[in-house]
């Protein structure tokens, strides 16, 4: 039996991404499958008693090493801001390419706590910093410097000790561009070097937390429990700077969304599933129903979402246990099920953990989610109108319905903030600066480009449709690639009023593998990573189902 | 030193700033990130365009070709180099092309290193007394290696060069000949042994 790939037309709508959820193919999971058997090392740690100074940890492997570098820094109540305008943080991070010498290190120390002002090299690949959870910090260390473990509901409420606010690669401040490493057979996934640094931090904040508690009563003091650390993860404040990546990066887009619907489908043409398998997918979502009844929030938006998400995964445990596990497409029997019972958020939780049980699957397509997007990028100008014509009518017949004169449609516009350089919303007819809008408005301009289209002579090559219409180039460009790259568009209206630019953020982050997304406005939101994660030392032997064996 | 997608990025942004559309401004960022990554001095050529753009009226071509002659202005390099890729596989049927006049050279050198890789053939640009190789977008061979700012070119010559070997029948066999004295002479024992298939098969 063959299943069909689910259409981009009702994957690709901004309601849908935004209730998609960490799975195998997520990226932090996928980096820890790839350096399981790397050898970790803490090289350097030299903190002072307030656990301010430096620390060097390194992932090694035949003749490669990758150092990441951890400043930490005092700092004042009321300079601590995660929002993208601070100019100060607890720790700042960066990883160096290979084993860094005292000079590098210097030069770092000068760069990499001043982040968007510093200047790094082409050895640097990623930069980041982090601000302490300062309550649960400071409570953590006094437990530990008293004598005892943090206790645990506390810990599971905030779920992490430090907060980054920006992870940077890509050769974003001088750092090494992608050209330079994408041909390294263990970092072919997205991603992989940003998560590299998230894990290692992640490791910094135990050894720090440690160190500070064991200073301040070295009598008293006892470690922090290596099961509690694993049940804490890096928390991350994520604002508007992600929602552009996606639609600026169509075929990478593409190719995240494309593996993750050819898994589904061909988990749902499985003829035989074998009762192991089956045991495996029902045994994971029910223990993940703990990371739900923990997930936390204060935005009636997410909390609406995850009550109904509770109800419908109830209602789908109750239906898994009286299914005849022996009927052949067991698991197409279950989407079809879902699809008419259940809430979009339950539907793609759904689908992450259909994916559990089969790695031989899964794993054929870690490596194909990056993106030569160079290959892409030339307009086949030697094409027809008639031709760009059928593509907008068959990729993007819903953008066509849309009346752009109406002010809800218009409302918003994307622009760049000349302060800190990020990418910020505005309400196009109560602020300034809209005419010097970014091309984000994509579905806009492609229904500007349909009307131009329908009234051009069908056998003008596009070579010439484009002299005189240069204003609309970005979006043909966009065409032909959406024809090749099915799912590379965000099929929806990133300008309306109605938009919720957390959906972007939360499609982003779910590839990364995040949990727990806490959305702190409309605008951007908090989430956790690789919580339940083994810690670097247990890496070569661990249940790769860690994320669902919290202790929180 | 500035990256790659630095380069790409600001020169896009400020290609925007200075009028041109946001897709042509994107196809500027490609084209003078792989100018630097050539080692051609991209950004030093459209930082002095763009500081004259908007006050000098340059030549702007809509369709190109054979010759293009401007009686007064002079072509603008992103403009031509826009036009010159989006219509390469038209004009390469008239094998070669002249222009005169044309504004910061280099820049225009980098679209149509990109329409060498689209057509899939090397194309010899002569500015001047000045000679460049483009070789499918992967290198610029040239008599001409100085980072400074070319204002302009007198004369333009094209020729799409056709893919043809470098060398003679009579080199390749030579070459060919020493190649093969890594091969082990057959004997009929290891004609017969050493074989997959036997020496005959007819059946």
């Amino acid at each position: 039996m063959e299943v069909q790939l689910r259409s981009p037309k009702e994957i690709m709508k901004l309601s849908r991404l935004g209730c998609f959820h960490q799975s195998k193919l997520s990226f932090l999971r996928s980096f820890l499958e790839e350096f399981k058997d790397w050898k970790y090392s803490r090289d350097l740690f030299e903190l002072n008693k307030e656990g301010y100074g430096r620390a060097v940890y390194s992932f090694s492997k035949n003749n490669r090493t990758y150092s990441l570098i951890c400043f930490a820094n005092e700092l004042k109540d009321n300079e601590r801001s995660d929002r993208v305008i601070a100019t100060k943080w607890d720790a700042a991070f960066v990883l160096y390419d290979g084993i860094p010498n005292k000079l590098d290190i210097e030069r770092l120390n000068e760069n990499v706590p001043k982040q968007e002002v510093g200047r790094l090299s082409y050895k640097e690949l990623t930069l980041s910093r982090a601000n302490r959870s300062v309550r649960l910090f400071n409570e953590v260390v006094e437990s530990l410097s008293n004598g005892r473990q943090p206790d645990k509901n506390i810990l599971s409420k905030v779920g992490y000790l430090y907060r980054t606010t920006a992870v940077y690669g890509s050769g974003k401040f001088g750092l090494a561009d992608r050209f330079r490493v994408k041909n390294r057979s263990e970092i072919k996934g997205p991603f992989r070097l940003e998560m590299m640094l998230v894990y290692l931090v992640r490791q910094f904040t135990f050894d720090q937390i440690n160190h500070i508690a064991k200073n301040k009563n070295p009598k008293k003091f006892i470690e922090l429990d290596s099961e509690i650390a694993k049940g804490l993860g890096i928390g991350n404040s994520t604002g508007l700077g992600m929602a552009p990546f996606i639609v600026n990066h169509p075929t990478l887009l593409n190719n995240w969304v494309l593996a993750r619907e050819t898994v589904l489908k061909e988990i749902r043409e499985i003829e035989n599933v074998d009762k192991n398998q089956f045991n495996t997918f029902i045994t994971c979502l029910k223990k993940s129903i703990k990371n739900v009844k923990n997930w936390n929030t204060d935005s009636i938006f997410q909390k609406k979402k995850i009550k109904q998400l509770s109800i419908d995964l109830e209602k789908t445990i109750k239906y898994l246990e009286t299914i005849n596990v022996n009927q052949k497409f067991l698991f197409n029997e279950i989407y079809k099920w879902a699809e008419n019972q259940v809430c979009d958020e339950c539907l793609e939780y759904l689908v992450s953990i259909f994916m559990e049980p089969f790695d031989e699957i899964v794993n054929k397509f870690k490596d194909k989610m990056s993106s030569d997007e160079d290959r892409y990028f030339t307009i086949p100008t030697e094409r027809k109108t008639s031709e760009l014509r059928d593509i907008l009518e068959k990729n993007y017949s819903d953008i066509l319905k849309l009346d752009f004169l109406k002010k809800e449609n218009n409302y918003n516009f994307w622009f760049i903030s000349k302060n800190k350089e990020e990418p910020r919303l505005g309400r196009r007819f109560e602020v300034n600066g809209s005419e010097l809008e970014q091309p984000l408005a994509i579905a806009r301009d492609i229904k500007k480009l349909y009307e131009k289209v329908i009234v051009t002579k069908n056998s003008l090559p596009i070579a010439e449709f484009l002299i005189e219409n240069d204003d609309l180039r970005h979006v043909v460009r966009r065409a032909f690639i959406i024809e090749k790259f099915p799912y590379s568009e965000i099929l929806d209206n990133t300008i309306g009023q109605k938009l919720m630019p957390i959906d972007m953020l939360r499609f982003k982050l779910s590839f990364f593998g995040a949990i727990k997304f806490d959305p702190r406005s409309d605008k951007w939101l908090r989430i956790c990573m690789f919580q339940g994660a083994p810690l670097p030392n247990q890496l070569n032997n661990f249940n790769d189902k860690w994320v669902y064996e919290t202790l929180n | 030193m500035r990256s790659l997608s630095e380069i790409d990025t600001i020169s896009k942004r400020a290609s925007k700033a200075k009028g041109f559309s946001w897709g042509v401004a994107e196809e500027i960022g490609k084209c003078i990130k792989q100018l630097e990554l050539f080692g051609l001095p991209g950004i030093k050529n459209l930082n002095q365009y763009l500081k004259i753009y908007d006050q000098n009226k340059f030549q702007k071509i809509k369709l190109i070709s054979k010759s293009n002659i401007s009686e007064n202005k002079f072509h603008c390099p992103i403009s031509l180099g826009i036009g010159f890729l989006d219509q390469i596989k038209s004009l390469e049927k008239l094998k070669s092309l002249e222009f005169n006049k044309i504004a910061y050279p280099i820049l225009f050198l980098s679209f149509a290193s990109r329409a060498s890789e689209v057509l899939g053939k090397k194309i010899l640009v002569k500015l001047d007394e000045k000679e460049f190789i483009l070789n499918f977008n992967q290198s610029i061979f040239g008599n001409y290696s100085k980072n400074e700012i070319w204002e302009n070119a007198n004369s333009v010559l094209i020729n799409f060069l056709d893919n043809n070997n470098s060398f003679s029948e009579e080199e390749w066999k030579e070459i060919t000949k020493f190649a093969n004295e890594t091969f082990v002479e057959e004997s009929d024992e290891l004609k017969e042994k050493s074989a997959g298939a036997g020496l005959t098969d007819n059946d």
